[in-house]
């Protein structure tokens, strides 16, 4: 089991409030990722559940239990650190095995942990070795050993992924998406990257300036975002915002539509524009097209429609997709 | 050019390295050579660098007149114990000003290293004053304390470099793979800094081997180390040169061998932080 309550927590350091009192339920068994750009508080917030930074007020319950003063030690919580953090003088064998020997756990059930959590993440060639002779990628698999052969209520992830390259980075997500639906342990994972809380989370907890924006799933978020914050934030590429006239036709103070939610058309349109840088990708062509009055708009049109840089095109937002917003940023 | 430029000043270096290492070690050499010549080649005028008749007489008068072994013994339980205690204490010390710093942090690092800055003579007399009265004068427990007491704020400061050096973050996961204070600083600060606590351990008992102003001032017969060993073959009169270079040469030699074993331990230790 391991739900994990928040309550009215807040932290400051010294006379600067990382985290605004905020309240969070995460249930048992969820995949909650915390976004948000950097300096949000999503890290502080990650630590303040893991018990590695005091609250400033509010309470924390694991399993129901009140948890706000307990040592991280005693919280049943198993975190991967952003550094991997593994200890660098013990062998892969030692560093998986470190959480049970603190646990005093017999020699036998502790070997055959260590020998299931190796299977599972391709470790059983490099458990004799050192971390400094391992790959990026393995040293990661070492950090989640070390966490997973505890068998702990929950998974704390503070970006775990930033320092691999992109390809490795693809394949660790869909290992720890799998070791998720494996484990059926509730898990908490921290990133700055949109996609990643996009494609790996059940819940979605949008940080900005510490304050929750927005809880929800991944496709609430893209679908309904609460304010501009939200919508800007999720989503690749960015949402377009588009101020005056257009919008006051609308009825809003800024209208926001997603660049796969524009129609391309040579011929006719709502806006016209000039096309400036286009990348294809093949599949789909991202376009910046330069609209008059309006700014530059993103655009996802299909990878046949042909443009040169320069050509005019024209532009007409789907009527059922666009986002409105008050003048305060909250979507109407 | 540029090469010919750097191959000069390569030379230029390593010639000056040389000339200056053979400044500050010819005194050695020196008493090393005075203690193998007879009374009259040591203060001979001019002096005789090599063609002597070598002889070991020195050190035969030395050892029958004063017990070596006892003054080694002292040396070796005084520099080791106060090295020992001073760890015990600095390592914890070191562990919260690096992991756990306050605001005052880096004024009581900089206050316990002005207790260096005192003249060890200031403070002789209350000192001394406390052994007449706890009645540890001329004992080898009073000396490891106050060789440790002396030595504390190099020991808990070159720790204290060596404990920033670690990562933070791995003594926080060891907390979340639950371990306790205790644990976390026996399995893994201590292993990790294992290179600098022994070339921390190593300078400290070399500079407690060579203290001489407390060893000399708090001790007479019984808990005399090494250094009282050298200071009573010295007359006013400066006579006996060669058995003082003996008895110099069989006190620092310990010292200078374990040295020699250790070089690379202590030069990483003097530079930690300097490069990089």
């Amino acid at each position: 089991m391991g739900s994990i309550t928040l309550k009215k927590v807040s932290k400051s350091f010294g006379e600067v409030e990382v985290i605004s009192p905020l309240d969070l339920e995460i249930n048992d068994g969820e995949f909650v990722v915390f976004v948000g750009p950097s300096g949000c508080g999503k890290s502080t917030l990650l630590r303040l559940i893991a018990g590695l930074e005091d609250l400033t007020s509010g309470a924390i319950e694991i399993d129901g239990a009140d948890a706000t003063n307990l040592p991280p030690a005693q919280r049943r919580l198993a975190m991967v650190f952003q550094s991997y953090a593994l200890y660098p003088h013990m062998s892969v064998r030692k560093n998986i095995a470190f959480p049970l020997k603190m646990a005093k756990m017999d020699q036998a059930e502790a070997d055959k942990r260590i020998a299931g959590a190796a299977k599972v993440l391709n470790l059983t060639d490099y458990l004799e070795r050192k971390p400094g002779q391992l790959s990026g990628g393995q040293r990661q698999r070492v950090a989640i050993g070390r966490a997973i052969v505890r068998e702990p209520a929950a998974f704390l992830f503070d970006e775990p992924l930033s320092n691999l390259d992109a390809a490795l980075r693809v394949n660790m997500r869909l290992e720890i998406c799998d070791l998720h639906k494996t484990l059926a342990t509730t898990m908490v994972y921290v990133t700055h990257d949109q996609v990643e809380a996009m494609t790996m989370a059940d819940k979605i907890v949008v940080l900005h300036d510490g304050y929750i924006e927005q809880v929800g799933s991944p496709l609430e978020l893209y679908e309904r975002p609460i304010n501009k914050f939200v919508a800007g934030f999720i989503g690749s590429p960015k949402m377009n915002f588009v101020t005056g006239e257009s919008a006051k036709k609308r009825d809003a103070d800024t209208i926001g539509i997603r660049p796969e939610h524009l129609d391309v058309s040579h011929e006719k349109g709502e806006w016209a524009g000039i096309v400036g840088v286009s990348e294809h990708l093949g599949s789909d062509t991202f376009l910046h097209v330069k609209v008059e009055g309006v700014g530059t708009l993103n655009v996802r049109a299909s990878g046949e429609f042909r443009v040169n840089y320069g050509d005019k095109i024209f532009l007409s937002p789907q009527a059922d997709k666009i986002h409105r917003f008050n003048a305060a940023g909250l979507s109407i | 050019m540029a090469r010919a430029v750097s191959q000069q000043r390569k030379i230029i270096n390593t010639t000056s390295a040389w000339v200056i290492g053979l400044l500050i070690f010819f005194p050695i050499l020196w008493t090393i050579l005075t203690s193998f010549k007879t009374e009259a080649t040591a203060i001979a005028d001019p002096p005789v660098f090599l063609n002597f008749t070598w002889t070991l007489e020195n050190y035969t008068a030395v050892l029958e007149r004063s017990n070596y072994a006892r003054f080694l013994w002292n040396s070796i339980i005084i520099a080791g114990g106060s090295t020992i205690l001073g760890l015990i204490i600095a390592i914890p010390a070191a562990w919260s000003m690096a992991f756990v710093p306050s605001k005052r942090t880096k004024d009581i690092l900089l206050w316990m290293l002005s207790t260096k800055m005192l003249p060890a003579v200031g403070v002789l007399y209350p000192i001394y004053l406390l052994f007449i009265k706890m009645g540890l004068l001329d004992s080898r427990l009073g000396l490891v304390v106050v060789l440790m007491l002396i030595n504390l704020p190099i020991i808990i400061w070159m720790l204290y470099t060596y404990f920033k050096e670690i990562p933070g973050e791995i003594l926080e996961a060891a907390r979340m793979d639950g371990a306790s204070l205790k644990e976390e600083v026996v399995y893994i600060l201590t292993p990790m800094a294992i290179p600098g606590i022994a070339s921390t351990m190593l300078l400290n008992f070399i500079l407690a081997w060579n203290e001489a102003f407390w060893t000399l001032n708090l001790t007479a017969a019984k808990a005399a180390p090494l250094t009282a060993f050298i200071a009573s073959y010295s007359s006013p009169e400066g006579l006996f040169f060669a058995k003082l270079s003996a008895a110099s040469t069989m006190a620092i030699a310990p010292i200078l061998i374990l040295g020699w074993f250790s070089q690379k331990q202590l030069v990483s230790g003097l530079t930690f932080g300097a490069v990089k």
